[in-house]
Order: structure tokens, then C-alpha cells, then sequence
């Protein structure tokens, strides 16, 4: 689904990404793990386009297609979804306008006829039982006053309306408690499929209690150092960062 | 009379040789405007002496006045002897179909969501005869005549109600108020008279009604909206329509009268043609808006939506004089290229327990100046005045401008007068956000700006809030991004 070939990106002339590869299929969770800086937020906003990084070198290509010439909408609408680390505030526009205006858009560039009201209330409310989000939250204007929790429910619920092919949950994990992490949790869960994938970037492990990765990818210093399965990331959470820092200094170990 | 003013005099009576009983066969007035330009305004309208009268004491009072330069505004000295005062409105040019009109034009239709009938109208192209607005135009009529309202051209109204007019005319907005209300006042063309009788409640929004009556607003318009004891009228003006005209100068006066326990809603939604991107040609609307909420417990609320005009200028008000009156001001401004707005409100607490709030939202994009400036002036037995002003300022780019300018007078020590402001920028992030959900940033402008003004175009008829937020999108289209 999804393949990252020597991935290179700077930000304000500074190299962020030293030359990523990844391969992501259908039908799997991928964590990507590493300490603060090493360019996990990086990765997650380069693939979703975002136009304050610049793309020195390599290739992504998703469902076959090269994306790294397409808008951000277009690489959304080919079904990237991005869960933010810190989503943002809209004052005035309600969760209903907005996911509409997406859906829409979304069934547009596909070729279809736009959703009309019965439908997407439809669409609505099956989704906010999935996840268990309040309609109160969904009537409020988007993001705004919200909690650290709700805004994550709040990604997830779009997510879930959105059905995308690929998700990124850049950091979802940032700020929550544990109850409201297992919400956000069994929400992602139920949202897997044979046909979609997931990649979780994440700096703790404990978020992979609850989503449980096929992979783990070690992050750092713009690279994968190394990757393996879900006990990588246990190991990790034992011996912390350093062990890898450590083992990248002595090569012969 | 000043030395030049002198001179002016004699420069234009000495071009104007056919003498005045030879240009009323005329359709226009030469350009200039002295006492003679006024005779033939009031001839040719055929209006009664006291009118006339009212007239000639308006432009003696105005030039002896000088053009107000104190608001934030610049643009090229007006010269007001090279302005037509009078001209006959001239049948447009009659259409076959839409397809001989502008396509561009026809675009902006469409986006805006207006009814392909409208845009016949509003395009001058002949109208189906079964659907011709004229029929509806009927049913309006009888259905406001039965109970007793009149709403018809304000000169329609000096010749069948004078006695209201004569009444009403100036008592809100005397004609000496200011430079371009007596410059109204001495040329005024045309305009509305609206009378609501007591315990009446307008059953329907003039604005439908207005829409399918509008024979194109003028430059010098007068509005004048009587609402006696009691009665209840929401009235729409203007149009979300793209409007051109060639006149550059509007100064137009709306006088609003509101009886015991009478109700006003007066909405507009301003689109004049705002100059190209340079900044060059566009309207200059000056505009003299008040309304008085003379008795107790009487209402006014005012609904602004501004996207148009090169310059902007006005300042919708409310005296509240009847105690427990209640006066409203909602407004949203929207500047872009080189667009220039100073508008705000005035709320004068006379009487006792009267309650004012401000809404005011102000959007500039491009090279654009926007600015508030508003005043809350409580008197010294207004016992228990109330108002609540928030003046929000929306930033898209860099290099526009936002400008607060609230003034507060208060003179009675019960009074509560609470002002909030906030400004703030359309952010990368929440263009990127909705991007990243698979919307484009057209449409992330629009979104973002209209939660923006949501709660000044909540207040406006349901139809035209939808046009109203399309327009909004619209006027910022391309600047962002």
C-alpha cells in the first residue's frame, strides 16, 4: 500500500529525514517509535504534505501512485488521514459542517454524487456509536475548547466518517489519561480491516498495549535503525532510548 | 457663501444657458449642483413646496459644511460640481437570453446560488410572462394593503401619504446632520417609504417583496421605515448580486422610526463594485444610517453585510430614547485588495433601562484597511443602561489592516457597559487541518470565515444567510494561499 524509498526532508534548511524506507501493507499496524527530535512528526506531516518541509530526495508511492507531487487534499482524498498531534481550533464551524464539507469533497474527486442530509446524518450517527463520542462534542464547534481528550476523540470520530486507507496517529497517545487512551484505542481497533493500515507514531509504548502492532520501527536521528515486532517496543520501553543510541555507537555488539 | 464657492456658482450658471424651463424637457440634469440643480430635481419629480423647501434649507446648510476627514479612510478629493445630481433612470438594454450576458458574470450567479429567474432580472434579460414578477408583485401588494401597510417609493409616498412624510422626513436624520446626509437631503432621488400601522406584524419579510420590486437603487437613496405602536417589520435591503454602477459616489440616508413597543429588523447585505485588484475605480458608499427607538420598549436591530465598495463609510445607529428601548447592531466586514471600510455603530442611551449590544466582525484580506469605530454614549438619566460590545478582527496575509476604534461616554454611574475584542489571523495550520481531511482551501477559507461570522449571519433571513456566506467566500476567494 504504502512504500517509502530513501526518504530525505528539511525543514528551514535543516535535515530532518536522512533517507527513510518503509513498506506498508494492507491488513497491518506499524508503530513507529524513537525519542523527541528524531523526526517521527517529520515523517507523519511529509506524507501528509505538508508544504512547511521540503522533500530533498526519495520517492512515496501509495496504491502504486506517486503522491509526492499531489496537494494535501489530494493525498487525503486518495484516502491518507493524518489523526494530529494537536488538532486544530475552528471557532464557529460545527463538527457536521465540516466533516460534510470533507465527505463531499472527498466523494467528488472520487467521481461520486455528494451525500445529501439523510445519508450523512446517517453516516453520523452510526459512526459516533463506533466510537463512542458524545453528539454533544460533535454540535460544538470544532476543537474549540475542547480537552486534549476530546480533541483525540474528535480525530478519531473524522477518521472514522472519513474511512481512509491509511491512518497516521502522530503522537495520539500526547496528553491523554489512561481511560480516554482506551477509548482512542478500541476506536482504532474497530476500525481495522483486511483493507486498510495503520501507522501508529508514538514516543511511549504504553498506547501499544491497546493497539498492538504488527511492526515496530525504531526512529532516529532521521533514519529507521532498527525494526522488529511487538516486543521491540517492550524492549524499549525496558532499556529506553539510550540501549539503541548505544548500540548504534558500537557497531560490533 | 465662501470665495470659491462663489466661483463654482458662477462657472456652472454660466455653462447652464437653456435656463431652467428648457431642461425639464430634459432626462438629466447638467453636472454641478447649485440651487437651480435642485428646482429641477423637485420639478421634475413634481413635488410639493415644503419638499422643495426642505431641499433648498438642506444644500444652503450644506455648503456651508465641509467633507468630513476625520475617518480612517483615503481616497481622491470628490469634486462635487462634476457629479450628474439628476438623471432619469434609463431603460437597460433588454436581453433575449442569459446567453448574451457576461459569463463571468453568470459564474458569479452560480456560486452566489441565485435563482436563475433572479439572474434574468438582474441582468436585464425578459422575464417569462407566466412567471413575471409582476403577478407576484400584485399579491404582495393586496396581502400588505389589507392590513394597512405601505410600502412603496418614497416618491410614490410624497404624493399619496404626505402627511407621514412630512412628518417622519428628517426626524431621525435631520438634514443638517452631517456633510453627505444634507448633500441627501438637498439631491435625493428616490428611495422607500415603509409605514406599519399600530398592532400591526408585517406578515413577510420585505426583503422577498423588495428583491422582485427593486428597480435598481439609486445614488443619493432615502429609505424611511415608520413602525407606529406596536407594529413589527423585518426589512431587507440590497443584494448579494455583484452590483456595477457607474455612479462612484452613494450617499444614502435610511431614517428609521420605531413607536412604543414597535419592532425594526432592518438586514443588509452591501455588494457595490469594490474597484479591480489595483485598487482602482469602485464605489465610495457613504452612508447615513439611524434609527430611533422613540418610545418605550421599542426595538432596533441592525444587520450589516459589507463585502462591497472601494471606500465604506457608515455607521448604523440607534438613539435610544423610550426607556426599556433596546437598540442591536450586528455587522460583518469583509476588505480585500485595496478595499477600505470604516464602520461601526452609534448607541445612544437616553432613556432609562435601555439595553444595547454590538456584534461586529471585521475581515481583511490583501492590501485592504478595516476599520471599527463605534460609540456607546449614556446619558445622564439613563438610569440602568446596558451594552455589550465584541469586536472581533479576522487577519488573512500581512500586509492588511485591522483598526479598533470604540469610544465610551458614560455619564450616569449605573450604567454596565462591558467591551470585548479579539483579533486574530486565519492560521497555516487550520487551512492545512482542513486540507488534510480532503478539503481545499477555497473551502477551508469559506468554512473558517463563516464560523467566523456565524453569529451576525444567524441574524439574518434564513435564504439570504446562505447567500450571505457565499458571498463571503466569494470576496475572499484567492487570498489565501
Amino acid at each position: 500500500m504504502l512504500k517509502i524509498k530513501d526518504l530525505c526532508a528539511e525543514i528551514e534548511g535543516q535535515q530532518i529525514l536522512k533517507g527513510i524506507n518503509l513498506e506498508v501493507h494492507a491488513g497491518e499496524v506499524h508503530a513507529i517509535m524513537g525519542p523527541n527530535g528524531s523526526g517521527k512528526s517529520t515523517l507523519a506531516s511529509v506524507l501528509a504534505g505538508r508544504e512547511d518541509y521540503d522533500v530533498t530526495a526519495g520517492e512515496v508511492e501509495f496504491l502504486g501512485k506517486d503522491i509526492m507531487d499531489l496537494a494535501p487534499e489530494d493525498r487525503a482524498r486518495e484516502g491518507i488521514f493524518l489523526a494530529f498531534q494537536y488538532p486544530v481550533e475552528i471557532p464557529g464551524v460545527s463538527s457536521n459542517n465540516f466533516l460534510r464539507t470533507a465527505v463531499n469533497q472527498i466523494r467528488e474527486y472520487k467521481g461520486e454524487e455528494p451525500l445529501d442530509a439523510v445519508h450523512f446524518l446517517k453516516l453520523m450517527r452510526e459512526k459516533m456509536a463506533l466510537v463512542e463520542i458524545d453528539q454533544k462534542l460533535i454540535n460544538r464547534s470544532l476543537n474549540d475548547g475542547f480537552s486534549g481528550g476530546e480533541k483525540k476523540r474528535n480525530e478519531i470520530f473524522q477518521m472514522a466518517v472519513l474511512q481512509p486507507k491509511l491512518a497516521i496517529l502522530d503522537e495520539t497517545d500526547s496528553g491523554l489519561d489512561i481511560d480516554a487512551m482506551r477509548i482512542v484505542a478500541n476506536g482504532v481497533n474497530k476500525l481495522k480491516s483486511k483493507d486498510n493500515a495503520t501507522i501508529v507514531v508514538t514516543h511511549y509504548q504504553r498506547l501499544l498495549d491497546y493497539i498492538v502492532p504488527d511492526f515496530v520501527h525504531v526512529l532516529y536521528d532521521g533514519q529507521i535503525v532498527k525494526s522488529g515486532d511487538k516486543n521491540l517496543a517492550l524492549e524499549l520501553e525496558e532499556k529506553g532510548y539510550d540501549w539503541i543510541k548505544a548500540e548504534l555507537s558500537n557497531p560490533i555488539s | 457663501m465662501n470665495k470659491d464657492n462663489q466661483i463654482l456658482e458662477e462657472l456652472t450658471s454660466s455653462e447652464y444657458k437653456y435656463g431652467f424651463e428648457t431642461l425639464i424637457e430634459n432626462d438629466s440634469a447638467p453636472k454641478g449642483i447649485n440651487e437651480d440643480i435642485i428646482r429641477f430635481i423637485s420639478a421634475k419629480k413634481n413635488e410639493p413646496d415644503w419638499l422643495l423647501d426642505w431641499r433648498l434649507k438642506a444644500y444652503r446648510h450644506w455648503i456651508t459644511l465641509k467633507e468630513p476627514k476625520w475617518p480612517n479612510v483615503k481616497y481622491p478629493e470628490i469634486d462635487f460640481q462634476d457629479i450628474i445630481y439628476y438623471s432619469a433612470p434609463k431603460p437597460k438594454k433588454e436581453l433575449k437570453s442569459l446567453d448574451e450576458v457576461d459569463p463571468e458574470l453568470l459564474e458569479t450567479f452560480k456560486k452566489l446560488g441565485i435563482s436563475l429567474e433572479e439572474q434574468k432580472r438582474l441582468t436585464g434579460v425578459a422575464v417569462d410572462a407566466v412567471i413575471d414578477s409582476v403577478s407576484v408583485k400584485t399579491t404582495f401588494k393586496e396581502t400588505l394593503a389589507e392590513l394597512g401597510i405601505i410600502f412603496c417609493s418614497f416618491s410614490e409616498a410624497v404624493h399619496e401619504h404626505p402627511e407621514l412624510v412630512k412628518k417622519y422626513l428628517g426626524s431621525v436624520v435631520p438634514m443638517t446632520d452631517n456633510f453627505y446626509a444634507a448633500l441627501n437631503s438637498a439631491v435625493f432621488s428616490d428611495g422607500s417609504f415603509c409605514y406599519i400601522p399600530k398592532g400591526v406584524r408585517c406578515p413577510m419579510e420585505l426583503s422577498t417583496y423588495f428583491r422582485i420590486n427593486a428597480a435598481g437603487t439609486g445614488q443619493f437613496e432615502r429609505t424611511l421605515i415608520v413602525a407606529d405602536e406596536e407594529s413589527y417589520v423585518s426589512y431587507l435591503e440590497g443584494c448579494t448580486a455583484p452590483q456595477r454602477d457607474e455612479n462612484q459616489l452613494h450617499a444614502a440616508v435610511v431614517e428609521i422610526y420605531a413607536e412604543t413597543k414597535a419592532e425594526v429588523k432592518y438586514s443588509t447585505v452591501q455588494n457595490w463594485y469594490p474597484g479591480d485588484k489595483e485598487g482602482k475605480g469602485g464605489v465610495y458608499n457613504f452612508v447615513t444610517k439611524r434609527g430611533l427607538c422613540k418610545g418605550y420598549k421599542s426595538k432596533i436591530s441592525w444587520t450589516q453585510v459589507e463585502t462591497g465598495s472601494a471606500v465604506t463609510w457608515k455607521y448604523p445607529s440607534c438613539i435610544l430614547k423610550g426607556d426599556h428601548s433596546t437598540g442591536e447592531f450586528y455587522s460583518v466586514a469583509v476588505t480585500n485588495n485595496y478595499q477600505q471600510a470604516d464602520t461601526g455603530t452609534k448607541m445612544i442611551h437616553i432613556g432609562k433601562n435601555t439595553n444595547s449590544t454590538i456584534i461586529s466582525k471585521g475581515i481583511s484580506a490583501g492590501k485592504s484597511q478595516n476599520s471599527y469605530r463605534g460609540l456607546v454614549k449614556v446619558l445622564k438619566r439613563a438610569e440602568n443602561a446596558r451594552n455589550f460590545s465584541q469586536c472581533d478582527s479576522l487577519l488573512m496575509g500581512d500586509k492588511c489592516g485591522a483598526h479598533t476604534f470604540p469610544y465610551i461616554e458614560i455619564d450616569n454611574s449605573t450604567a454596565k457597559v462591558e467591551h470585548e475584542a479579539t483579533t486574530s489571523k486565519i492560521g497555516e495550520d487550520q487551512i492545512f487541518y482542513c486540507n488534510q481531511r480532503g478539503i481545499d482551501t477555497e473551502n477551508a477559507v469559506a468554512l473558517i470565515v463563516n464560523g467566523y461570522a456565524k453569529e451576525v449571519l444567524n441574524k439574518l433571513p434564513m435564504e439570504f444567510a446562505v447567500e450571505a456566506q457565499k458571498l463571503l467566500a466569494l470576496t475572499l476567494e484567492g487570498s489565501v494561499g
